[in-house]
């Protein structure tokens, strides 16, 4: 079978699975073992989940990843949310991205909460000592969303607490635009991100912001294909949150976090990162924990007609 | 003879653009000649192509081939004009990629890993299997 067609089985069957069962902890091991079983191609980004850089998905490169999220917040019961990511390179200068949410919250219920589509877009064709990036975001989700990729306006608490059944019913199409700086200066990625959010039938325009720094342990690559070299693991952090809407812009009643993260690539080419969160303020969660995994398909589109008999290219 | 010269004008004229649009195409021309004066500083270190063809395997070969003879829309790298060209010019096109014309940046990349990709893509030869194989 495929790497492909097998992650897409695997995938199919944690969500089903993780359903069925109903138990959030369940659902976290079965989408973390399911990563380990997938045979590697090559390796992935840096180790944020937040914060976007300017680097873009390859041209004809796959990269399927899922990017979770679990915590306790004060007042309701422990959720995790998953979002499955599909990152495909249409250009060097445009990278396309599907997601699909879901969440499953205990003592309650797992649901599909919708998606959303991005695209990101480089805009000057050369490397500079920062570099900006364009990107737009149609999302279609529920209000009972809990993969928190971006944390705007006045989102808190609240957002996080609210029972499933009363929040699935808020239907949020938003637009959403971004615009990403980004420099990698001696081995390390500086990013921030200023994000702009709109829903398309009422509500003000939100606001928020990511800013992340990284570095892998080691610049210098080994001779070896190797598992646990200095050079596979990435150390960074991020700091996100609300900067209030147009009627009211600025930090009060945000919510903010800052959260280590490391990222570490497998020698199949398989990413893992994890990153606890804190919370900031009062309206912010206490912990929040991200955990999640990526896995490239280079060259898929020549790798599914070769699959299908054309040979096509030279390699 | 008036045919002939402007024969001999239009051939010329049409060679000229031909050439210099092949120039002008070619990332390894693109690249500015200060680019070409950066120096190696993995120069001589013994390590450095075979953690270049690490790092090709994994983040080239897919386009390039895994010996550097191309493929699709990817030049061959086993040509002259790459092996013969400067490092820094080299250096200069990891940087920046080819945007528009299907090559990516490889910016994220740490310098030294860039570097020691430059070191193995000098290693590489037309007709040849790959000079320097990684280590498995
Ligand atoms: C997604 C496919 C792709 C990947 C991956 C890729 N390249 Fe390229 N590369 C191209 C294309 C397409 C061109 C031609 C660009 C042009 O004509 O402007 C190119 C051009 C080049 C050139 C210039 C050749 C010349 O004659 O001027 C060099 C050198 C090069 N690539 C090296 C690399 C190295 C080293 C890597 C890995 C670190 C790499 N490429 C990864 C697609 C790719």
């Amino acid at each position: 079978m495929s790497p492909a067609n097998h992650l897409k089985r695997r995938c199919l069957l944690i969500q089903k699975q993780g359903i069925r069962a109903g138990t959030v902890r369940r659902s976290a091991w079965i989408i973390a073992g399911a990563f380990l079983l997938l045979p590697g191609s090559r390796a992935g980004e840096g180790p944020f989940f937040i914060t976007y850089t300017h680097q873009m998905e390859e041209p004809g490169n796959l990269e399927i990843a899922t990017k979770s999220l679990t915590g306790k917040p004060d007042g309701g019961n422990r959720f995790l949310g998953a979002a499955t990511e599909f990152e495909y390179g249409v250009k060097a200068w445009w990278t396309t991205e599907l997601y699909v949410d879901g969440q499953a919250t205990g003592g309650e219920s797992a649901l599909f909460t919708g998606y959303r589509w991005e695209n990101r877009f480089r805009v000057l064709p050369r490397e500079h000592w920062i570099n900006p990036v364009l990107y737009v975001e149609f999302e279609n989700i529920n209000g009972a969303d809990k993969s928190l990729l971006e944390v705007v306006g006045h989102d808190g608490l609240d957002d996080l607490t609210t029972a499933n059944s009363e929040a699935r019913r808020e239907k949020q199409r938003e637009i959403e635009a971004k615009l990403i700086l980004s420099s990698y200066v001696k081995g390390w990625t500086i990013a921030e991100n200023f994000i702009a959010e709109k829903n398309i039938r009422h509500e003000p325009y939100e606001f928020g912001y990511a800013v992340g720094v990284s570095r892998p342990l080691a610049l210098v690559a080994t001779p070896d294909r190797c598992t646990f070299c200095r050079e596979n693991f990435q150390v960074g952090v991020e700091v996100y949150g609300g900067l209030g809407t147009h009627a009211g812009f600025g930090l009060h009643d945000t919510s903010h976090y800052v959260a280590p993260t490391l990222g570490w690539t497998l020698a199949n080419g398989a990413m893992f990162g994890v990153s606890p969160g804190f919370g900031l303020t009062g309206t912010s969660a206490r912990f929040l924990l991200r955990f999640g995994v990526s896995y490239e398909i280079a060259q898929c589109g020549r790798a599914t007609r070769r699959l299908f008999g054309n040979s096509g290219g030279s390699q | 003879m008036r045919v002939t010269l402007r024969a001999f004008i239009v051939a010329a004229g049409g060679l000229m653009v031909a050439g210099s649009s092949v120039r002008a195409e070619s990332p390894v021309h693109r690249a500015p000649a200060r680019a070409s004066k950066i120096t190696n500083p993995l120069d001589g270190n013994e390590q450095a192509p075979l953690a270049g063809a690490k790092l090709y395997a994994r983040e080239c070969a897919a386009c390039h081939g895994a010996a550097g003879a191309g493929g699709g829309k990817a030049p061959a790298l086993t040509q002259t004009e790459v092996s013969s060209a400067a490092p820094g010019t080299l250096f200069w096109v990891l940087r920046n990629g080819s945007l528009y014309r299907g090559m990516p940046s490889f910016a994220h990349l740490p310098e030294p890993q860039r570097w020691q990709i430059v070191t193995y893509l000098r290693t590489l030869r037309p007709n040849a299997t790959a000079a320097v194989k990684p280590n498995r």
